[in-house]
């Protein structure tokens, strides 16, 4: 401001020309800062927020009463033994010490072929039912709410009489990630009922008689 | 004969094209931005196909490291006046006889994650140092002559019985460690577990069924 006051006074007379600032504004320091900032949030951001796989266990009481196992089919029920090293053994039935022989442990593992085959070949009825049902909503034949839909697998599961009943039991070798790799392979599969439980000690002596 | 001189250019470049990019890029962050929670120790989770979200609020987090260590989280609950991580403190104090003074419990409300014995956890809120703080993070006891685990798990669902517990464990975990924290768990009579998992996308069809 000064400085274009004292300009005027020494060019008297001669025509008032406003000296030209340039409207260029140097930028630089703002790019900086900005850099910095973006820098700093795309370091500090949580983009995916965390999934979670929801497991329900039975609730544990009544330690003084005797367990009744409740009763199952022997032809419906599969046993998973997960043993650490990715390997996964399966059975059909129960392990009874009264019925000889045991039944035998066929081993398998998390690919493709491995457990998830067998777990689909029984569970065949169920899987199919679900899969045409969410193929229906899929190419718009069917238009259902998602709750709904929802709640129509949830019965289809509920309803389901033949699918196996899978108990998974897991040794001391076992890791974190093969409980939640079988559970997934659960979900995959759409099987409808499974629990995890603890091993039994004749299943200890059958693991350690099964193949390598 | 004088060389043709290129015409002299400014060095100046325009950057007002960058600057709006770069606005732009700022305020999506600073709005989409929520920050990574500080943990005390580094967990590579198991993937699965779970595509539910972990809950924002109420929810109860323990951390079992690769090595068995086991760290212990809770949040402030949705209401930011209910307090529940100062609360849980006293309730912990109480418990071990020791007191905190309101300072104390203000900062602990807005710190994140922690695993060290109770005795520890005094110094843990007033160490100014980082790599202090760190040290102190050795995992929450569990030994059966002084269940500290337990009693944080007791107390967290006195302070706040609607949260939901949330298990974050190392894929490499061996399952004892976290069948050990389930069943202390299913003692206070949580039976609803979230598995924090990494989501992977895996989708069979009727194509897949073995013939």
């Amino acid at each position: 401001m000064g400085e274009i006051i004292v300009e005027e006074k020494g060019k008297k007379g001669g025509k008032r020309k406003p000296k030209k600032h340039s409207t260029r504004i140097d930028m630089t320091p703002m790019v900086d800062l900005m850099c910095l900032l973006i820098t700093f949030f795309m370091l500090t951001t949580a983009f995916s927020k965390p999934k979670v796989m929801v497991i329900t266990m039975p609730e544990k009481d009544q330690q003084d009463k005797p367990k009744e196992a409740p009763r199952i089919s022997a032809e419906r029920t599969l046993n998973i033994l997960l043993t650490g090293d990715d390997k996964v053994y399966f059975y059909q039935g129960l392990a009874d010490p009264k019925k000889l022989p045991l039944p035998d442990l066929i081993k398998s593992d998390f690919s493709k072929d491995g457990i998830r085959k067998v777990l689909l070949l029984r569970n065949k009825d169920l899987f199919t039912k679900i899969a045409e049902f969410r193929d229906k909503r899929l190419t718009g034949k069917l238009v259902v709410a998602d709750t709904t839909a929802d709640n129509t697998i949830k019965r289809f599961k509920k309803e389901d009489k033949k699918g196996p009943i899978v108990l998974i039991k897991a040794d001391e070798k076992a890791k974190y990630k093969d409980i939640v790799n079988i559970i997934d392979e659960m979900a995959i599969c759409n099987i409808a009922s499974y629990a995890v439980v603890d091993l039994a000690p004749l299943e200890i002596q059958m693991v350690k008689n099964a193949p390598k | 004969m004088p060389k043709i001189k290129a015409p002299a250019r400014s060095p100046h470049i325009d950057m007002t094209p960058m600057v709006d990019l770069f606005s732009l890029l700022l305020t999506f962050f600073m709005l989409t931005t929520s920050f990574r929670p500080q943990e005390a120790a580094p967990i590579t989770t198991p993937s699965s196909v779970s595509e539910k979200q972990a809950p924002d609020n109420d929810i109860m987090t323990i951390f079992i490291s690769k090595e068995g260590k086991v760290f212990f989280n809770i949040d402030n609950g949705k209401d930011t006046s209910t307090h529940f991580r100062a609360k849980l403190l006293v309730k912990m104090g109480e418990q071990y006889k020791i007191t905190f003074d309101a300072k104390q419990l203000d900062k602990f409300g807005k710190m994140s994650s922690f695993g060290m014995p109770i005795k520890d956890v005094k110094a843990w809120i007033n160490a100014t140092d980082s790599k202090v703080r760190d040290k102190l993070q050795t995992g929450i006891p569990m030994d059966s002559t002084d269940n500290q685990l337990a009693w944080w798990i007791r107390m967290a669902r006195l302070t706040n019985l609607g949260a939901e517990v949330a298990i974050k464990g190392d894929a490499d975990t061996p399952y004892t460690d976290v069948k050990k924290i389930m069943d202390l768990l299913q003692e206070n009579k949580v039976n609803k577990f979230n598995l924090v998992t990494n989501l992977q996308m895996e989708e069979i069809t009727m194509k897949d069924l073995p013939k």
